[in-house]
């Protein structure tokens, strides 16, 4: 079936099978393996992207079901060569270990700050609450997001200032 | 990696749509809107459908709105949106304090009421907070529509009145003056299933109960009703008293099965005790 997603603001044409699952066709028909692929039950949220503007587990949205519609990955924060507040956020405050839970994060963790620009510990842990993180780093993610929330304009010439709230 | 079997897809954009793709595929065919109980099953093999209608740009069923006394809700309606809804709130509190704890953000985004309906789980929340306050369903089909009540909805474990091309449309609660709900459920962790939940709804005519609604989930209640909690609380004080005895009550009629959640004799005192902690918040809520 011929299918057009927007992803990352770029448009792609391909013909794919119905069952073909969102984050496979990210990753495999598309190349952005940015999206990890772990539980495949819709529970772990290392497949989180964003289609039209909402965050989805993509491992529980078939590619089809995004035709004609927009996804954001991972891929699209950095905006222009500069990463997304949330990304330097994780840098600041060492949020990721081995990495594998970190775009779903940061996913999240956008959208968390776009419709609730200044959250509290608390609303950021509920908003995560459907990403596990296997290496239980959870303590330095929530502060990464609340960094994000402190800087939301941050450049990158910036982001190595002594505002760092690092663990 | 799992992989669902293959079918055909189809994407309607209206419920006359979806009624013409139900009938030419036929009774293989099913209905997909946020997909995260079906598209599990079927890439566990649990669910082959030939084919799978995609509803989720049927936006007329995407609406909560107050229609003379009633609330009504399509089916297409987003966790998350009954969650941030504040007619919902404002009428019914037991929505929020449920949809609180039904799965996570993410999946709340993406699942919707019409498919917690329909999946029919045991353990899903919806059901019981739609029986206590005694929502009415609307089926479309060929020949029109039929309302009946969500607490003759569910015939079984994943079974549900909605019959071969037929499609659960609205959901209708009735809005009564003096009353108030709650929900609380126990799960071991943020978007498991719960070991027990229980929902009330409660109106009061000055300290007496005037009418109440109990639902529990997960514990084998029939059609998630404590029935004869409800009766013995009608007409009683609504005090400490009432609400404990109709906890007691609730917790030995229902019929819960052990799991790796938990042994029976726990999840029957979790309704119990959940039962008597809805009624009081509800209570206290009806009050001010
Ligand atoms: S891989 Fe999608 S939620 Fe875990
Ligand atoms: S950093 Fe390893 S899973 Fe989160």
């Amino acid at each position: 079936m011929k299918i057009t997603v927007t992803v990352n603001g770029q448009e792609y044409d391909r013909d794919v099978e119905p069952r073909l699952l969102l984050v496979h066709f990210l990753r495999d028909e598309l190349g952005l393996t940015g999206t990890h692929w772990g539980c495949d039950t819709s529970n772990c949220g290392v497949c989180t992207v964003c289609l039209d503007g909402t965050p989805v587990k993509s491992c529980t949205v078939l590619a089809v079901m995004a035709d004609g519609k927009s996804v954001r990955t991972v891929e699209g924060l950095e905006q222009d060569g500069e990463l997304d507040p949330v990304q330097k956020g994780f840098v600041e405050c060492h949020g990721l270990q081995c990495g594998f839970c970190t775009p779903g994060m940061l996913m999240t963790s956008r959208w968390l700050l776009d419709n609730n620009p200044d959250p509290s510990d608390h609303e950021v842990r509920e908003a995560i609450s459907g990403q596990l993180c296997r290496c239980t780093g959870y303590e330095n993610i929530v502060r990464a997001v609340r960094w994000a929330a402190e800087h939301p304009g941050t450049s990158t010439s910036t982001s190595t200032s002594e505002e760092e709230v690092t663990a | 990696m799992q992989v669902p079997s293959h079918f055909e897809y189809e994407r309607a954009t209206g419920v006359e749509e979806v009624l013409a793709l139900l009938a030419k595929y036929g009774p293989e065919a099913r209905v997909v809107a946020g997909g995260h109980s079906l598209l599990p099953m079927m890439k566990l093999r649990l669910a082959t459908p030939d084919a799978l209608i995609d509803i989720n740009d049927v936006s007329e069923l995407s609406y909560i709105r107050v229609e003379g006394d009633e609330l009504l809700i399509g089916a297409l309606v987003r966790h998350a949106e009954l969650l941030a809804s504040p007619v919902v709130a404002e009428h019914f509190p037991i929505f929020r304090d449920a949809e609180r704890v039904i799965a996570d953000p993410i999946v709340r985004n993406r699942g919707t009421i019409g498919g917690s309906l329909c999946q029919a789980d045991p353990s899903e929340d919806l059901s019981a907070a739609f029986a206590a306050v005694r929502a009415t369903v609307v089926i479309r089909n060929a020949d029109g529509s039929r309302t009946l009540p969500v607490r003759e909805f569910h015939t079984g474990p994943y079974e549900t009145e909605v019959g071969d091309g037929e499609l659960l449309t609205e959901v209708r609660v009735p809005i009564r003056p003096g009353g108030s709900s709650a929900y609380e459920k126990v799960d071991r962790r943020a978007g498991d299933w719960p070991l027990a939940a229980a929902g009330a709804a409660l109106w009061l005519d000055g300290g007496t109960v005037a009418d109440v609604g109990i639902g529990l989930t997960a514990v084998g209640a029939k059609h998630f009703v404590a029935a004869e909690a409800e009766e013995y609380l009608r007409g009683r004080p609504a005090d400490e008293d009432s609400f404990a005895e109709a906890g007691r009550i609730a917790a030995e009629h229902c019929d819960p099965v052990a799991d790796q959640r938990g042994p029976a004799d726990y999840k029957r005192h979790l309704a119990g005790e959940l039962t008597t902690r809805v009624l009081r918040r509800a209570a206290e809520r009806a009050r001010t």
